[in-house]
């Protein structure tokens, strides 16, 4: 899934402080999951807002809702009726959901109520890490389903740098070596032979460097 | 193993005598003077100078200007190449403007992670690794071809270096790792600093048992501590350095007074041990900001005068 983060509310109440009537959106998808962006976070971000503008000392109506996705038009849809009673809408979707509502909504100011952070895991309630970096060209088969793209600091395709100490990561004791972890695998799939061969120079066209991707898929456009 | 490049070190190596390189780490700043003030102390006592990239991620006058001085003085130069800071256009494109003024070796590296350095904030690039950037050398001198394909005007003559580390983690596949490099066309190592002598020797018969000593030269890396809390620091704080306790008791034990000259003993000690070591063709000096002493230590190992090839 996507993984956010909370903005500071120091952060929001300034993109919405000329605003005087804001919509909190949330989404049921992955911000709900983790715990960033969901139906209780619109409610405790919304009643924090009230409280700070109260204190302000400034009039201001706070209103929320949370839509299944914001990443898919069809549920966008369900607030067009009120959308332009609003000067402020502040998505706690992730970036994409923020955007597609921003392009659905074009008059209509659209403020981010969270950093999108990664595309992760949730390790244990609280704790949320990252594994893949969307580049388009998946490489698990080779590095026994663990991706050093990134997990790896370095995002290193052919084994782990100098500076892998104990099975953990140079730029953090606590992190583990994506090539540690690799290793491990491949020792106990029983296949170190794999560990030889040499990864070729990557494409990267799939990854950011290509541009805006896109997938097209015919067979299910009809 | 056959010369392929007009490198003096290659060259040196391939005659079956030890080599000997040392390195110099450029300016924070403009000034050539200290490049070669550096070079100057040294030029005598090795075969080539490796100058380093931007080590430790710290921003220093670009590794391919300073070569380009070490070569206006007619001293060898190594040009180390991180792969953090530069994708492949900028690589080769460095690759080609070091050959045009015939730096004849390079050293290949990933670089260490920018949170280290004084740009914690910045952008790796990491578009190749050190091993796709051995490749990339080697096709470009080799099929003197860029690697998208098109052929390019008067290749690279380069010997082409890499690192290795025997004591990062996982110990097991330091000779596999190394095989990896010799595979993408490696033809010299350069060895991560060397203090836990024994370890390295389990690596060194690891590489010989898979042949690797016959087909790439391996330097041992020797660093001399200058102090007691260089020792404890390089222990504690450096990632992926290996130094046992007793080789800190020792420079701890020594008044600190003395503890300069006996990190130069270590130094010289751990060299003659290594001289005998099968498959260890010469050994490469990193002395950091401390360049007036490799003189002594290399005569004190019996590695000088160096010799003519």
């Amino acid at each position: 899934m996507i993984v956010a983060d909370r903005k500071p509310v120091e952060e929001i109440m300034d993109m919405v402080k000329d605003a005087s009537s804001v919509l909190i959106l949330g989404c049921n998808e992955c911000v709900t999951v983790c715990e960033a962006g969901g139906k209780k976070e619109v409610a405790v971000l919304a009643s924090t807002l009230r409280m700070s503008f109260l204190n302000q000392g400034k009039e201001v109506r706070v209103d929320e809702r949370t839509l299944e996705r914001q990443c898919d038009r069809e549920y966008l849809e369900e607030v067009r009726d009120v959308a332009d009673r609003y000067d402020a809408v502040v998505s706690l979707a992730c970036g994409v959901g923020v955007q597609f509502m921003a392009e659905t909504y074009p008059r209509l100011p659209v403020y981010p109520g969270v950093n999108t952070c990664f595309l992760g895991v949730t390790e244990e309630r609280g704790l949320w890490t990252e594994r893949c970096q969307a580049c388009g060209q998946c490489i698990l088969g080779q590095t026994a389903g663990i991706c050093p793209i990134s997990r790896c600091a370095k995002r290193l395709l052919n084994g782990p740098c100098g500076g892998s100490t104990k099975g953990k990561c140079e730029i953090n004791p606590e992190l583990p070596c994506a090539w540690q972890l690799i290793i491990d695998r491949l020792n106990a799939l029983d296949r170190m032979e794999d560990y030889e061969k040499l990864m070729p120079v990557k494409d990267w066209t799939t990854d950011r460097a290509g541009g805006p991707r896109k997938v097209v898929r015919e067979d299910v456009q009809s | 193993m056959s010369t392929k490049t007009p490198s003096t070190l290659e060259k040196v190596l391939n005659a079956g005598h030890l080599a000997v390189t040392s390195e110099c780490g450029p300016p924070r700043g403009s000034d050539p003077e200290v490049i070669k003030k550096k070079a100057e102390m040294i030029r005598d006592h090795v075969d080539a100078i490796n100058i380093t990239d931007n080590q430790t991620s710290v921003t220093r006058m670009c590794s391919l200007a300073a070569c380009i001085q070490l070569k206006l003085m007619g001293v060898e130069p190594v040009l180390q190449m991180v792969t953090r800071d530069r994708n492949r256009i900028a690589l080769q494109s460095d690759i080609l403007g070091a050959a045009s003024f015939d730096i004849h070796n390079i050293l290949c590296l990933s670089g260490d992670h920018q949170s280290f350095g004084d740009c914690s904030q910045g952008q790796n690039v990491h578009d190749l690794d050190s091993m796709q950037l051995i490749q990339t050398v080697r096709h470009m001198r080799d099929e003197g071809k860029f690697l998208g394909g098109d052929e390019l005007k008067r290749p690279p003559q380069m010997f082409v270096g890499a690192a290795a580390n025997p004591f990062a983690d996982p110990f097991e596949i330091r000779v596999p790792r190394l095989a990896k490099k010799v595979a993408a066309g490696v033809e010299f190592i350069q060895t991560q600093c060397i203090f836990n002598l024994e370890k390295f020797e389990e690596w060194m018969k690891g590489v010989r048992d898979r042949g690797l000593d016959e087909k790439v030269h391996i330097l041992a890396g020797i660093t001399p501590f200058k102090s007691a809390g260089m020792a404890r620091f390089m222990q504690k704080r450096v990632p992926g350095m290996d130094i046992p306790d007793h080789v800190v008791k020792r420079m701890s034990d020594t008044p600190k007074d003395k503890q300069a000259a006996e990190g130069i003993t270590i130094a010289v000690e751990s060299i003659q041990q290594l001289k005998e070591c099968k498959g260890v063709h010469g050994f490469h000096v990193m002395a950091i900001e401390w360049e007036e002493k490799v003189p002594e230590i290399v005569e004190r190992s019996g590695l000088h005068p160096r010799p003519a090839v």
